[in-house]
Order: C-alpha cells, then structure tokens, then sequence
C-alpha cells in the first residue's frame, strides 16, 4: 500500500479517536483513507478550515483526553506550528504526521526533506519536540503508533517526519495490532472535563500558557527542559550499518538513509570501508552515539534533500571534533545510491 | 457598624483568585458575572469548559471555578470545537474581545457559523485592543480616536465597525441563537447567554453573544463618559437585542436544498 494509506491503518491500530485535518499535498490521502475507515470503527473526523484551526482542534481533542492527530506538509506545517507552540508550552501530546514537500513556499507538491528545521524547531521556544524520520512502510506504521505512545507518555508534541515520496509511494507493508505485539498503548487521560464539581470537590483546571513574570516562566520552562533533557535517553533511536572499521561514516535520515544505506553496500562490495548512521530520532538528535563512530572516521558524508539542514545538525551535536564533514546538498531533488558513490569518488572521500 | 451588603456572587465565581485582574470600570467583570449566573442557573457547572483568548479576556484563566483553557490570539474557538468534537457530553464556552473575534480569529468564526458548531461564543466588544495598548479594533467607531487613529477612524480608509452579530446570523444554518447584550442591562445580557448556552445543551447549533463593554483605560474617560459611549455611542452602530433564535433562518439568502450527490 501507499505511505499515506499505511498511516491511515497506523492510527487506527494506535486507537487514534480523532484526526483534525485540512487537504494539503502530499498528505491528502491520510485523511481519505482516513475518512473511509474511521465510521466504521467510530472514530471522529472534522474538515477544518485551515491549518490553524486543524492544530488547535487538535488540541483541543487532546485536552479532552482524546488520541487526536493532525497531518500537514509544507506551508500547512507553518501554519500549524502556531498550535504545536501552544503545545510545547502546556505539555501537550499532539501528534502531528508531515509528509514534506519541496520548499521554501508553495514550491513543489512532491518531495523534500526540507522541512527538518521547522519540525524540529519551529514555534517562538526551544524546540522540546519529539520527531521520528521513518525510511520504509514499516516504519512509517511502527513510528506512528510510537509517536502516540511517546506523546501521552512524555508528554511533547511528537511528530513523524515523513515526505512525499514515502507518502505515495507503493511497498509491502505488515501491519499488525500494536496489543499482538506486545506494544502497550500509553493510556490518555483528560486535562479538562474532569469529573467531580470544580472548586468544591476538587480543583478547576486552570490551564495556560500566558506569564507575566520572567521569573514564573523561566521556571515553568527549565522544568520542561529538565524533563525533555531526562527524556532524551529513552526516546532517542538510530540505525547503523558496518560502522566497526567505516572510514567513512554516511549520514542521512528518512527515506534518503535508504540510499545512503545502498551506497555503503556497494562501496563495501568494491572493497571501500565505508559505513552508514542514521538517526531515526532528529530531536532528540542521537549525537552522543554518532560521535565516536565519527571520531573513528577519517570523513563523514551528510546527504540529504535539503540544503544542510541535517548537516547543522550533526555539525551542532559532533561540535569539536576534527573529523571533516562533507555535504552532499540536494534541496528538494531525490537521491539514488549511485549519486552517492559517484559523489564520493569524485571529492575522494574514501 | 453594619457591614455593607456583600454583592451576590455566582457559584462558579472563584473566591480564591479574586478581586480579579481587570481595570477599574472593565466590563469583563460584568460578562463573566452574568455568564456565571447563566451556568449556575443551568446547573451545568461540572461538564462546562471555559476557554479564552488572547487580550484582556485571558486575565479570565483563572475566574471561575471552571475547567479552564486559555488558548492563543483568535484561536479559542477552534479548540473548543476540537474538545466538542472528542467529548460531545461537554458545554464549551469560547470567550474572547472583539480582536480576536472579528479580526485574527474571523476565518474560524465564519467557518464555525457555517457549520453550525456546537459551541457558545462570547465576544467582549470594547471597540478597541486594550491589553496592546489601545488599538483600533475591527468595532472601532468612525472618529473614534484610538493609538492608531490618533486623528480619528476614518472609515474610507480603514472601514465602517464590523457588525459580528448580523455576520453570523447572516450565515449560520437554522438552529443558531444569535444576540447582542451590553453591560448596560445585565439581566438581559445574562438571558441571552443562558439562551446561548441552552441552545448548545439542546445540540441546535452555534450561540453567539457579542456583549458590548466598556474600556475607561484605553478610551480615556471617565464614568459617566464611559457609559454615555457604551450607551449611546456604541449603540447607534451595534444595535441591541436578538438577532437570531433556533426556529429562524439565515438573515442572509439562504434556500433550503434537498442533500444532493452524483448520479451512479
């Protein structure tokens, strides 16, 4: 099936009980088979008038103690970080999936991988988010149903990073009941419409995310920095592949890793000691794992569909070390395995 | 020595966070007094979510011994839809000035309208931004001096004040209850939002009460000349009374059509 078809039956199988949504390429068909399945497992849909309003109906459902989810790409994902800042500050676990496009403005419905920042970082905060960057139809299944799970439980708003390739795209997928599994679905309880009469048997529920003091909210914030930085050890995920002896260490994520992974393979097949790292988690970026494999490294390769968006990252997280990093930047273009190797031949990376 | 009569205060009033937040001669107090009143009357104090916006409305966080979320700039109603839509058993109360009402937040007013959303929306008319400093709002009035028509609104360039109620009692499908109160009668003011918020508990349809009010600090003036424009200034552009109740339909053209589809 297609990408957005298998986050369809992701949600359904996460017990999702409501998405919010507002058509946008390439996420559209998420909400069509969305809106097929969910009368006939009485699940809730509503057809907002934008972003805007498909962000904060969301929270909404999601104060409401519901598992409420959104999908976006592009400047939709502008539009919704208005809401997805309400729910950095308050806690809230909104589950967002973007299927990126080509960027910046309305530029193209297909694909990019430009969209890593404003997921990562978008709002007026620090970015205490939870994003996973799946490859294959797979993942796209497991880390939708992780990303409601690591929402309720840790209570950021958590996001699934996926691109128009991967949302039209056709592979086998093995989709499964998350119970069968052994997956625990993260229970959700309400913030408001608790039961009990407020004021007299217990205490209203006073939520906001308005301060008048510097001192109130600088409190408010290191303890939702402290927790997001306790946090960051359980949630953060990544992928390698022959990194023991890898001169050159290769760095992409989402749907680029699987060329990248391809590239190892056949530079490996030709006798080049070259490995592959992936994080799966781009916030929490894994850093503390990347940076010995890339101290090990004579030369590490970012490539992504962006223009350096990954790289400042890995930059950023491996800060200090002397290990050379190269970029192979293609902004809103896809990228094959012999790109790669060529490119890596041709700047004698290896 | 007698001690003065304590005014009679709503159950939900929330004793321990007052004397509230807002200026001397604010009409929020006066609003949110009468909505209390309406919830009490009602009996719907448990399941009632209060949300508010941004502007003067969010010193309200805290008013009411209510489950409460304060939201962003125009935001408020679309999470209140949001919790309607997950938790139908709920009363959602979307409160907010006229800012957010009619200017950032339009967009989901009219769309809210259009689809009749179970929820009740209370817009606070002031005809200025007041927690900015004194603005021009959307309800400002020609000549009306504000901050940013220090030489007076002039509707050629800027517009005439939108009319809130009438937009929506314009559009809303049958169903709706539309009306605009004032402080100025408190008794009326609070059966309009009663009604708003029967209308919700009996799933017809939108409720949307603009209540005018008063803003001494930003207008300037001082008692009688707050009243004299809440009276009779603002009046003569946002006339009182009900605009709309659940048996009539839209003010606007409107035709009821048989739902329709494709042949197959």
């Amino acid at each position: 099936m297609t990408g957005n078809e298998v986050v369809a039956w992701a949600a359904l199988a996460a017990g999702a009980d409501i998405m919010y949504g507002y058509p946008i390429t390439p996420q559209n068909e998420i909400m069509h088979y969305w809106t097929r399945m969910a009368p006939k497992y009485e699940r809730g849909f509503l057809q907002t008038e934008d972003e805007i309003s498909a962000g904060f109906a969301t929270v909404g459902g999601v104060l409401a103690g519901k598992r409420a989810f959104t999908a976006t790409a592009g400047p939709g994902n502008i539009l919704m970080q208005e809401a997805m800042a309400m729910a950095e500050m308050m806690r809230l676990p909104t589950v967002v999936v973007v299927t990126q496009r080509g960027g910046p403005s309305t530029a193209t419905v297909i694909y990019s991988q430009q969209e890593l920042n404003l997921t990562c970082f978008g709002g007026n905060g620090e970015g205490l988010r939870i994003v996973y960057s799946p490859s294959s139809h797979d993942e796209l299944f497991l880390y939708t149903i992780k990303a409601f799970n690591s929402a309720w439980k840790y209570r950021f708003p958590t996001f699934v990073l996926g691109d128009g390739y991967q949302s039209k795209m056709r592979e086998p997928v093995t989709i499964f009941d998350p119970e069968a599994r052994g997956i625990t679905m993260e229970p959700c309880r309400p913030m408001v419409g608790l039961s009990g009469l407020p004021g007299e048997e217990r205490d209203p529920a006073h939520l906001r995310n308005t301060y008048n003091l510097e001192d109130e909210l600088y409190e408010v914030l290191m303890t939702a920095i402290k927790e997001y930085e306790a946090i960051a050890p359980q949630v953060v995920e990544w992928d390698t592949y022959a990194v023991d002896d890898a001169e050159l260490l290769i760095i992409a994520h989402g749907v680029v890793s699987r060329a990248a992974r391809a590239a190892v393979v056949s530079l490996r097949e030709r006798g080049f000691k070259a490995g592959y790292f992936r994080p799966v988690t781009l916030k929490p970026f894994p850093a503390e794992t990347l940076r010995p494999l890339a101290a090990r490294a004579r030369n590490l390769l970012v490539v992504e569909s962006a223009y350096g968006q990954l790289k400042r990252q890995v930059q950023a997280g491996l800060y200090g070390l002397e290990t050379p990093v190269t970029g192979y930047l293609r902004p809103g273009m896809g990228i094959t395995p012999e790109e790669i190797v060529e490119f890596v031949h041709a700047k004698e990376l290896i | 020595m007698a001690i003065a009569a304590q005014p009679q205060m709503p159950r939900v009033w929330r004793a321990e966070t007052k004397p509230h937040k807002f200026c001397p001669g604010c009409g929020h107090g006066i609003v949110l007094k009468a909505l209390g009143e309406a919830i009490d009357a009602l009996d719907i104090q448990e399941r009632t979510i209060f949300g508010c916006d941004i502007g003067c409305s969010l010193l309200s966080w805290d008013f009411f011994n209510l489950d409460t979320v304060q939201t962003h700039h125009g935001r408020t109603t679309p999470v209140l839809v949001g919790i309607k839509r997950a938790r139908p058993e709920l009363v959602v109360v979307s409160y907010m000035g006229d800012g957010g009402a009619y200017a950032i937040g339009a967009q989901h007013l009219v769309s809210s309208a259009s689809r009749n959303d179970l929820v009740t929306i209370i817009v606070v008319n002031n005809t200025v931004y007041a927690m900015t400093g004194g603005q021009m709002a959307p309800t400002t009035l020609p000549g009306q001096k504000t901050e940013t028509t220090p030489y007076g609104r002039d509707a050629r360039l800027t517009g005439r004040p939108i009319l809130g109620p009438e937009l929506v009692a314009a559009i809303a499908p049958p169903g709706a209850y539309v009306a605009r109160g004032s402080i100025a009668n408190i008794v009326q003011l609070k059966n309009f939002i009663q009604k708003g918020l029967q209308n919700q508990l009996e799933g017809r349809g939108i409720a949307f009460i603009e209540a005018l009010s008063s803003c001494p600090t930003n207008w300037h003036t001082n008692a009688a000349a707050t009243w004299g424009f809440v009276e009779k200034e603002m009046t003569a552009y946002f006339p009182v009374g009900e605009l709309r109740t659940p048996e009539e339909g839209p003010s606007g053209r409107f035709q009821e059509v048989p739902a329709r589809g494709f042949q197959s």
